[in-house]
């Protein structure tokens, strides 16, 4: 199912939550919406499926104008961050919940919910748990049941908020697999909420980059990595260093000096680089400052550099150093970025 | 030969105390202060029923009057319970749902029946139900007042609170995502209600019911001027014992005085077991 959504604005008592956002989602894509708390992430989420309605602008489903249908109406398979499970109900009646309430006319018989509720416990691995109590699962577990519930109404689209925000490392990174291979399986057009940047990159398709009610980027992993298209993708996604910088001639001034790097379109901005896209150069036109400190990270490390700022707060960069490339504490490093962006002010 | 202790584990043993101190002292504390004021009045009343014999207690017992006294206070104030517990139920809905102006009041007027000495309330409500009365008449010539229906008038208004405020904080703290879950799941308002709301409140409501069924089995000041006291018609248990007291038959009173006790002990240990087991099932509730 396509999904299509046309200048939705969302305001809560008067405070926009989603200013002007339009976002085109493919039949049977998985999607991740990516933002920090507060950027509306959810709230996009909530409009999708019908829990919230936009103060203006409309939502497709296919063709199908869906702005004004109610939740139950939407046919959408939501799944809570804290898994919402009803707990007085053993796991599959949680599961078959939603082919129980049916009207009498479109309700399968008991025993084809019976078999569909087995079959989605074999699809999400937790076979022989039928009996068990929601309680008395893992948070994993939990989350699982969660997901079969939601499948159990065969719905349109998928749609998780923070999915697997409630569990610890590892069982987020099986889970994350799991689901990756779930809806390569079951082809689902699917929406999740993260603001967990890895499992964004890692599991979607395309990444939609949201903050203050906006949307900021939509790309590939690759995009949004290696492209950012705002000041705020870059910083927001992997890690960076800023500088304020000024472009004379073809060529990039910080403080008034040649850094030696090369952009055209003269101007005030803000040069972004990341630290593994820097090269320590003994050049005159490049950026210096002391090192301040040094930290090994997994296969490589990181050394934290000052630069001098006439009397203000340095300026504080990180760059990526070769292991077998001799570093000093309080030593001058120079160095120059060999990919960046300037974005102008 | 080595003797270990946890090989053989004890039948039953204290709770391992916390390392909060004062396990010892609390305890002491509680047991003094249960036997001050329950065990030691109620060992007496067991103490004075024994007095009777078994032939007497059965005689008593099986007195007509009696019965029909112990019928009336456990059936009204089951009732009242029941009718408390739809009425609680929608009040606690009302203040926990919905903001509308006025609602802190009606929250404090809730309370109401817990502070009013019961005699005004009977005398209130006798007034308005009796056959003259603003309510009454509207009725009439059905009765209210003077009638066992009228008992649980005076029940239904002393019992209120108690559903009311067991089932308001659990209602407050009910997760709003899991009446969402249930929307999302194609489940209209009713559904949702009746086979999600409700079941995750039963042990909150049955809590509220067995507190108002035991408040008003042991109810009198309100009831006496509304019920009419008609012997074997509207007379409850509590008043036979004010009544046999004032014949100086002590082992009497007491004697329906220990079997009330009996039977509510009964029931509140049954609506307690079904809890410990909904708890067991479901988790903390």
């Amino acid at each position: 199912m396509e999904v299509t959504i046309n200048n939705i604005r969302k305001e809560f008592e008067r405070f926009p939550a989603l200013n002007d956002v339009s976002l085109k989602i493919a039949s049977g894509e998985l999607i991740a919406l990516l933002g920090p708390s507060g950027s509306g992430k959810t709230t996009l989420l909530r409009l999708i499926a019908g829990l919230d309605f936009p103060t203006s602008g409309k939502i497709f489903f296919g063709d199908q104008d869906a702005s004004h249908h109610s939740v139950q109406e939407r046919n959408v398979g939501f799944v809570f961050q804290h898994y919402a499970l009803f707990r007085h109900m053993t796991v599959a009646e949680n599961i078959g919940f939603g082919l129980k309430v049916r009207p009498a006319g479109s309700r399968p018989p008991k025993a084809e919910i019976r078999r569909r509720v087995f079959d989605l416990l074999e699809m999400v691995q937790l076979g022989g748990l039928d009996k068990r109590y929601p309680n008395q699962l893992s948070g994993g577990q939990r989350q699982r049941v969660a997901l079969a519930r939601a499948m159990a109404i065969e719905p349109r689209i998928l749609l998780l908020d923070e999915p697997f925000g409630a569990l610890d490392a590892k069982v987020r990174k099986e889970l994350r697999r799991w689901l990756r291979e779930f809806h390569d399986r079951t082809g689902h057009t699917t929406i999740f909420v993260t603001h967990d940047q890895e499992e964004a990159l890692e599991l979607a398709d395309r990444v939609v980059v949201m903050s203050q009610g906006r949307i900021e980027q939509v790309g590939s992993a690759d995009d949004v990595y290696d492209r950012p298209g705002s000041p705020f993708v870059f910083s927001f996604i992997g890690e960076s260093s800023q500088l304020p910088v000024e472009v004379k001639g073809g060529n990039t001034l910080f403080q008034g000096q040649p850094i030696g790097i090369a952009e055209t379109g003269d101007g005030a901005g803000e040069l972004f680089f990341r630290p593994e896209d820097v090269t320590l150069i003994d050049a005159p036109d490049a950026l210096f400052g002391k090192v301040t400190a040094c930290r090994r990270l997994a296969g490589t490390r990181i050394a934290e550099i000052d630069i001098a700022n006439h009397g203000h707060a340095p300026y504080h960069v990180e760059i990526e150093v070769p292991l077998h490339t001799p570093i000093e504490l309080g030593s001058e490093a120079r160095f120059r970025p060999t990919r960046w962006k300037v974005f102008r002010r | 030969m080595i003797h270990n202790a946890t090989a053989a584990p004890a039948k039953w043993r204290l709770k391992q105390p916390s390392i909060i101190p004062g396990f010892g002292l609390t305890l002491g504390f509680s047991l003094a202060y249960l036997s001050l004021i329950i065990l030691i009045p109620v060992a007496g009343l067991l103490w004075r029923t024994a007095g009777l014999g078994w032939s007497g207690f059965f005689a008593v017992l099986t007195d007509k009057r009696t019965l029909d006294a112990l019928y009336i206070s456990f059936g009204t104030a089951f009732v009242a319970a029941l009718v408390n517990v739809v009425f609680g139920v929608v009040v606690a809905w009302v203040l926990t749902r919905y903001n509308f102006p006025g609602r802190r009041l009606i929250d404090a007027i809730v309370d109401l029946p817990f502070a009013l000495p019961t005699a005004v309330a009977g005398i209130a409500l006798a007034a308005l139900y009796a056959p003259n009365g603003w309510v009454g008449s509207l009725f009439m010539p059905f009765r209210i007042a003077f009638t066992p229906l009228g008992i649980v008038v005076a029940l239904v208004f002393i019992g209120l609170p108690f559903v009311v405020r067991t089932v308001q904080p659990v209602m407050e703290e009910l997760d709003r995502e899991v009446e969402e879950a249930a929307a999302t799941l194609g489940a209209n308002r009713f559904q949702t209600i009746s086979q999600v709301i409700l079941p995750g409140l039963t042990p909150a409501i049955l809590t509220g019911f067995a507190l108002a069924f035991a408040r008003g089995v042991g109810e009198y000041g309100s009831v006496i001027f509304i019920a009419g006291n008609i012997p074997y018609v509207s007379e409850i248990a509590p008043l036979l014992i004010v009544i046999r007291l004032e014949e100086f038959n002590y082992a009497g009173a007491t004697a329906i005085a220990t079997i009330m006790l009996i039977i509510s002990f009964a029931m509140l240990f049954v609506i307690n077991l079904i809890q410990a087991w909904n708890r067991r099932r479901y988790g903390n509730v």
